[in-house]
């Protein structure tokens, strides 16, 4: 936003029409699209049997008489790539406002979370929308999934012709700032993630640590699944998972085996270290069934395993191939590699075969 | 469509806990696309799969409206056309992007008596959960107002899978039991 810009005020409300009135074609695209074959969106007599007066519009669709339409969406976008608040025919509304300087702070990304909407009488063909929208609240900056934005509540009334009050809508939508690709539940680039040094998901070294996922999972999971953060400390044991090997950390110096990776050895302070396969074989230690908070790119229920190696390190992986409700603790499990992208696989633990189902 | 009678359910014969039938939706770039310029919804990452990945999402997404049209069509698809929504509040989590499935499951969570719009309806509450392969796409909350105040009339279904008709001596309630238990397509 350019300086000298003004706050918006949250209650200041802004007024307009909806450009056309509640009309059949709009219904008939609306309801097509969502295969809806209620008839009384489409046919006056089964409306009248229906005890309506005639065809009315799926109430869902409120919003969709007063939306800015693709004109005013192309200004807006033009104007704020050029830095000003809005463009000149769009709605003036506070809400492009407050958006617009939450796109100033960085949040240029944008989700819908909520919409309420009540609605106090069907609308027919032939009203006419008026709309009136405020800004209800921004909240402060939160840590999302998306990555960390600010949630925006709008408040819209909708009048009829007469101005009678016909529905009222509470809309709230995430301003963001997309997280490093790797790192949002929404990511894509599986090439990016090493650079991906803000990612959540995996941190410390914590190799494998509750972020693998599925290997039966297809392309579209797996693009949305947040990678391990690559360091010095544990590039070998991801280079090791891309190539089949559950490898493990030794100390050159005394032997010592540790997991999860780190520079120096807990037992002797050494720096040397060297890495040993594990033959891959080891007991579910401890286990977290998952069901919340839930993120893109993985299935629910989730099992996450403490898995204790018969080499006597232990790590955290996904637990696949058995029930949430069968998993026990000391149960026998193995590991197979799930790759996550073309760079990157990570391991997971499943029941080892005499106890697989 | 014309001539189809209109089947509705009647709020009589509607019971707290009663499942509605499920439905699937097939996610497709066709119907996110069609969704989101039926609302007049033009932002780009509903339409443009490479924009929307420039803006950190694998492929464009469905919008809240077509969202809300289906969460309202699920309702509508039980109540009959009679049936006359009265309210949608919904939250949205995981995305629904092409190639999942969202699967829309709901159940009654209250009858709340005569509608403040029409004394001839009677407003149910149900709660609607939409679950995609990431999660719960939407979760909300939808009234809707049911033909209330006179007996079931014969062509009145109790579900798509099957109709009151044959049970003259059951009570409302009991009907409703025993379409919940007969709905097939009812998920828990």
């Amino acid at each position: 936003m350019s300086p000298g810009t003004r706050e918006p005020s949250l209650s200041a409300a802004a007024t307009w029409s909806a450009p056309d009135p509640v009309n059949q074609p709009m219904i008939r695209h609306f309801v097509e699209a969502v295969g809806d074959e209620n008839p009384v969106y489409v046919d006056a007599g089964a409306a009248r049997s229906a005890g309506l007066p005639g065809v009315v519009a799926p109430p869902a669709m409120l919003q969709a008489w007063v939306m800015r339409g693709l004109k005013a969406t192309q200004e807006l976008e033009r104007a704020r790539a050029g830095g000003r608040g809005r463009a000149g025919t769009a709605p003036a509304s506070a809400q492009d406002e407050v958006l617009a300087r939450l796109d100033a702070e960085g949040f240029t990304s944008v989700v819908a979370t909520n919409c309420e909407q009540e609605y106090f009488r069907p609308l027919v063909l032939g009203d006419h929308l008026s709309a009136s929208s405020r800004v209800e609240s921004v909240s402060d900056e939160k840590k999302t999934a998306l990555g960390p934005g600010r949630f925006v509540t709008t408040l819209t009334e909708m009048f009829d012709q007469a101005g009678e009050l016909v529905a009222v809508m509470r809309f709230r939508l995430l301003k963001f700032r997309p997280a490093a690709p790797s790192a949002t539940t929404a990511a894509t680039s599986a090439g990016a993630t090493a650079g991906a040094a803000t990612a959540g998901a995996a941190t410390a070294g914590a190799a494998a640590a509750g972020a693998p996922a599925r290997a039966s999972r297809e392309d579209l999971g797996a693009g949305m699944r947040p990678g391990p953060v690559l360091t010095r400390d544990n590039a070998f044991f991801f280079e090791g998972a891309r190539l089949g090997k559950l490898l493990v950390q030794r100390c050159s110096s005394c032997g010592t085996l540790r997991h999860p990776p780190a520079p120096s050895c807990a037992a002797c302070r050494s720096l040397e270290w060297d890495a040993v396969e594990s033959c891959g074989r080891g007991v579910v230690y401890s286990f977290a069934v998952v069901h919340h908070p839930q993120v893109a790119g993985f299935e629910y229920p989730l099992v996450v395993a403490l898995v204790e190696l018969e080499e006597g390190t232990r790590l955290v992986a996904d637990l696949e191939g058995v029930a949430p409700a069968d998993v026990r603790i000391g149960m026998a499990v193995e590991v197979g590699f799930a790759p996550l992208s073309p760079e990157i696989a990570l391991p997971v633990f499943r029941p080892s075969a005499p106890s697989r189902k | 469509m014309n001539g189809r009678p209109p089947r509705s359910l009647p709020y009589e014969s509607v019971s707290v806990g009663d499942k509605l039938p499920g439905l699937e939706v097939p996610v497709t770039r066709t119907l996110v696309v069609a969704g989101a310029i039926a609302s007049r919804d033009y932002q780009d990452v509903h339409h443009d799969p490479e924009l929307a990945r420039e803006r950190g999402s694998p492929d464009v997404f469905m919008n809240i409206l077509t969202t809300n049209g289906f969460v309202g069509r699920f309702v509508t698809d039980w109540s009959g056309p009679a049936g006359v929504l009265e309210a949608i509040a919904i939250r949205l989590g995981a995305p629904n992007y092409p190639g999942d499935t969202m699967v829309l499951s709901g159940e009654v969570t209250a009858k709340l008596g005569p509608s403040e719009r029409s004394g001839s309806r009677g407003v149910v509450e149900v709660a609607v959960r939409g679950a995609n392969r990431l999660g719960d796409h939407v979760t909300g909350t939808v009234r809707v107002g049911l033909p209330m105040g006179r007996a079931p009339d014969p062509d009145t279904r109790s579900s798509p899978e099957g109709t009151v008709e044959g049970t003259p001596g059951g009570t409302a309630e009991g009907m409703a039991e025993g379409m919940a238990e007969g709905s097939p397509g009812a998920l828990a």
